[in-house]
């Protein structure tokens, strides 16, 4: 009788055990709302609105994701994050997948324990200036102050660049994008750091932006991505085919307003098909519905639109497409095949 | 013959544990300890087996791995190629440095107000009272953050200072920059110190005063950074060059410090001899001129010997170059960290002073002693006991607040082990666990240091 009762109490814990270490997808579904890990204020690619809302680059990723798996892009909770919480934030499951203009490096993806999705925005290290400053290269800052956020992979960029040219500098470590725009507007820094795409939104903001320039020299490589925790594969793939669903629509021609019109019944163009849902099972591998990419694709536009209307070149964050044009336009963007 | 036996012995019984008021608090207390015990194990098996789950056994390897970034503001040679061990000993350092800025100014402060506060002035009295009351009711995060906005928006940017009509200028006979990047003094050298505008050594040095120059401890021929060091001849030679050995002492400075303790000695010396002739004639022979000269004299002669000078700051690129750089992050911790304990310093010392019934004050002034000792011979030195014990608690404080000091930047432990070197190496568990343990370390010395002041001023009993 005892020990009956001692193995069900064991069975109990184990089921127990066994349901909080089911998938994140599991776990999402059932709570009916994603938790995305953003950063805490940059605009352009995550920030609040005069209403709560939040909208940008990072953002939408979110919003792409939600939809396809709960139907509803709105069901996100937005957890701000800084440099140096973001990593813990996702390890502890406090979020379940972090779009905060992350570097994919190897530590991070080995030692981390973190999987890269993917990239969705091919950036690099710069810096800016003020005009009045009379410098024309990061080469000519030997000596300068340099204003730089804490936690982040710039940071030893910096130590790196500066090593490899033999100058020197002063680092003012800061915590989050508005002391560094702080500082550097008072001029207690010479110059701020961090990736071009950073120095260009926060220039934006700015009184009068074309007082400042961004130098030249990109130090380094940035490929920015959502990322999500190691040992849950079947999360990484839904993450991983949600953006590439996106940057496969802008390379089919799918936008926001088509979207609806092609997916109401098959065309002629297999993939077009497969990817919403027309023909195949795709959907139904990744452990979503048929129509997630039509909701994933309806919820903010394809990769294009996405890019165009949170930092492309008629906003005022006004970044060209680059590297990251469709590889047909001979940028880095390419999906892998929707089969 | 004896008739009376003891009492038969009853046989223990396991009962008695539980009935038996004897065992039962005994009982109580091991099961406790027991589940107490438990509890622990249990956290720490869930900690081992979740890191192990996610293949991150603890391991502090990462320690000895370079660091990769750079730090500021730094006590000791530390470049980016240095371990993270070294950069956590460069962010205990700042904290340290902080900790006994902050405490010290913190004290003098603290009793000043403190005293004022009982001040029978109305006005004074009053507004110690809304020093006190402003500062200690608000949180002293937003003083740091609110004294570092003030030190950046309104002083002078180093560009200002350029031009042929310059915003701002330096101070104190252009001796001093004040800038919103920090506050530049001028710089207390040795001769052994000079060095060319690169920061490499003259090849010929400056006269004979070349002084002693520094001693590398930990130095080894493995080291590149040593090799000058242990050259005979070239350039430099037998100077080590930055980042030879784990540390360097300057031997000058050692001298001097050692030369003027000496003096210091021989001046109580003949202070000593002063009382003594005093004790036995009645009549005090005037040593000041004897006193002064005994501390100064040797003091100043083996400064000017070992070459001893000011390095100014100057304005070459786009700092100032040369002199102590304060940088304003270290100046807005110190200030609102001293600012906001002094406040309660100020509590606890006008506390103690309250304690000292007012006879003793009467008596001491029935005898003929002045306020001002009535004051340091009677009150303070009683008041001392009631005020020490809060006073150790107060500067355990401030030592544990100084961790806010990333949000202005400033490198302390927290920011680089518990910062940096977390967010590199993703080694959550073990920087806090070490940054705990760092913490706990100094705030033991302090209290082991105070404990044992605590107790030689307190009341000796016989």
């Amino acid at each position: 009788m005892k020990k009956t009762v001692f193995l069900g109490a064991l069975t109990v814990a184990g089921l127990a055990a066994g349901a909080a270490a089911a998938g994140t997808l599991d776990d999402v579904k059932a709570r009916g709302k994603l938790n995305c890990g953003v950063t805490t204020g940059l605009v352009g690619f995550a920030a609040p609105d005069a209403n709560g809302e939040w909208h940008g680059f990072d953002v939408a990723v979110c919003r792409a994701m939600a939809a396809a798996i709960l139907g509803d892009p709105k069901a996100v909770e937005f957890v701000p994050t800084t440099g140096k919480t973001r990593f813990t934030a996702l390890a502890s499951g406090e979020v379940d997948v972090l779009a905060r203009n992350t570097t994919w490096t190897l530590s991070r993806d080995v030692d981390l324990k973190f999987t890269f999705v993917g990239v969705n925005y091919y950036d690099g290290q710069g810096f800016m200036v003020p005009k009045a400053l009379g410098v024309s290269s990061a080469k000519e800052l030997d000596g300068a102050t340099v204003c730089i956020q804490t936690g982040t992979t710039t940071e030893l960029n910096l130590a790196d660049y500066f090593r490899k040219n033999n100058i020197s500098y002063e680092p003012v470590p800061i915590e989050t994008n508005a002391e560094g725009q702080q500082q550097y507007l008072a001029g207690a820094c010479d110059t701020y750091t961090t990736d071009a795409s950073g120095l260009a939104a926060t220039r934006a903001t700015f009184e009068n932006p074309a007082d400042h320039v961004v130098l030249p020299e990109i130090v380094s490589k940035e490929p920015l991505g959502p990322l999500v925790r190691h040992g849950d594969d079947e999360w990484g793939d839904v993450a991983r085919w949600t953006l590439n669903a996106l940057i496969a629509a802008e390379e089919l021609g799918i936008t926001s307003a088509n979207v609806k019109e092609m997916a109401s019944a098959a065309g002629n163009n297999p993939e077009i098909n497969r990817l919403l849902g027309t023909e195949g099972n795709l959907g139904e591998m990744l452990g979503l519905s048929a129509d997630w990419a039509v909701n994933a694709i309806s919820a903010g536009g394809n990769y294009g639109e996405i890019f165009a209307r949170n930092i492309g070149e008629n906003t005022p964050i006004g970044l060209s497409r680059g590297l990251n044009a469709q590889w047909t336009d001979g940028g880095l963007l390419y999906s892998p095949p929707f089969r | 013959m004896a008739t009376v036996s003891d009492p038969p012995k009853e046989a223990f019984r396991l009962s008695q544990l539980i009935y038996d008021t004897r065992y039962r608090s005994m009982t109580i207390q091991i099961v406790a300890l027991i589940g107490f015990l438990v509890l622990i194990g249990w956290l720490i098996s869930n900690t081992a087996q979740n890191l192990a789950d996610l293949g991150k056994e603890p391991s502090f390897q990462f320690m000895g791995e370079a660091a990769g970034y750079d730090i500021n503001q730094r006590l000791i040679d530390y470049n980016n190629q240095d371990s993270h061990l070294r950069a956590a000993f460069v962010g205990i350092l700042n904290t340290l440095l902080v900790a006994v800025m902050g405490c010290a100014t913190a004290t003098i402060l603290g009793v000043i107000i403190g005293v004022l506060r009982l001040s029978k002035n109305w006005l004074v009295g009053r507004l110690m009272t809304v020093y006190v009351e402003i500062f200690r009711n608000v949180p002293v995060l937003l003083w740091i953050v609110f004294i570092m906005a003030i030190l950046i928006e309104t002083l002078p940017a180093p560009r200002d200072f350029r031009g042929d009509d310059p915003v701002a200028s330096m101070k104190l006979f252009d001796t001093v920059a004040i800038t919103n990047r920090g506050v530049y003094i001028p710089d207390p050298l040795f001769g052994a110190d000079a060095k060319d505008d690169k920061g490499a050594f003259l090849d010929e040095p400056v006269g004979w005063r070349v002084g002693l120059g520094d001693y590398p401890v930990g130095a080894s021929r493995d080291n590149p950074s040593c090799e000058r060091y242990y050259a005979t001849e070239g350039p430099g030679a037998g100077e080590p060059a930055a980042g030879c050995g784990t540390f360097q002492i300057s031997l000058d400075l050692l001298l001097a410090l050692a030369v003027l303790i000496a003096g210091l000695y021989a001046s109580h010396r003949i202070k000593r001899r002063a009382d003594r002739i005093q004790n036995a004639t009645g009549v005090r022979p005037v040593t000041w001129y004897l006193r002064l000269g005994v501390v100064i004299l040797p003091f100043a002669i083996t400064l000017w010997a070992l070459g001893f000078y000011f390095a100014f700051p100057e304005l070459r690129g786009f700092n100032f170059q040369g002199g102590t750089h304060m940088r304003n992050s270290l100046i807005a911790l110190w200030l609102a960290l001293s600012l906001y304990t002094a406040a309660f310093i100020a509590e606890i010392v006008r506390a103690g002073i309250l304690a000292i019934s007012h006879g003793q004050t009467e008596a001491a002034s029935a005898l003929g002693l002045r306020p001002k000792r009535i004051m340091n011979l009677v009150i303070l030195p009683q008041a001392l006991r009631v005020i020490i014990p809060p006073l150790i608690s107060n500067y355990l404080n401030l030592t544990k607040n100084s961790s806010l000091a990333i949000a202005v930047g400033y490198m302390d432990i927290t920011g680089t082990l518990m910062g940096i070197t977390l967010n590199q190496t993703g080694r959550e568990l073990e920087t806090v666990l070490l940054g705990m343990l760092i913490y706990l370390t100094i705030s033991l010395i302090i209290s082991a240091v105070m404990n044992w002041y605590n107790n030689s001023v307190k009341l000796v009993e016989r």
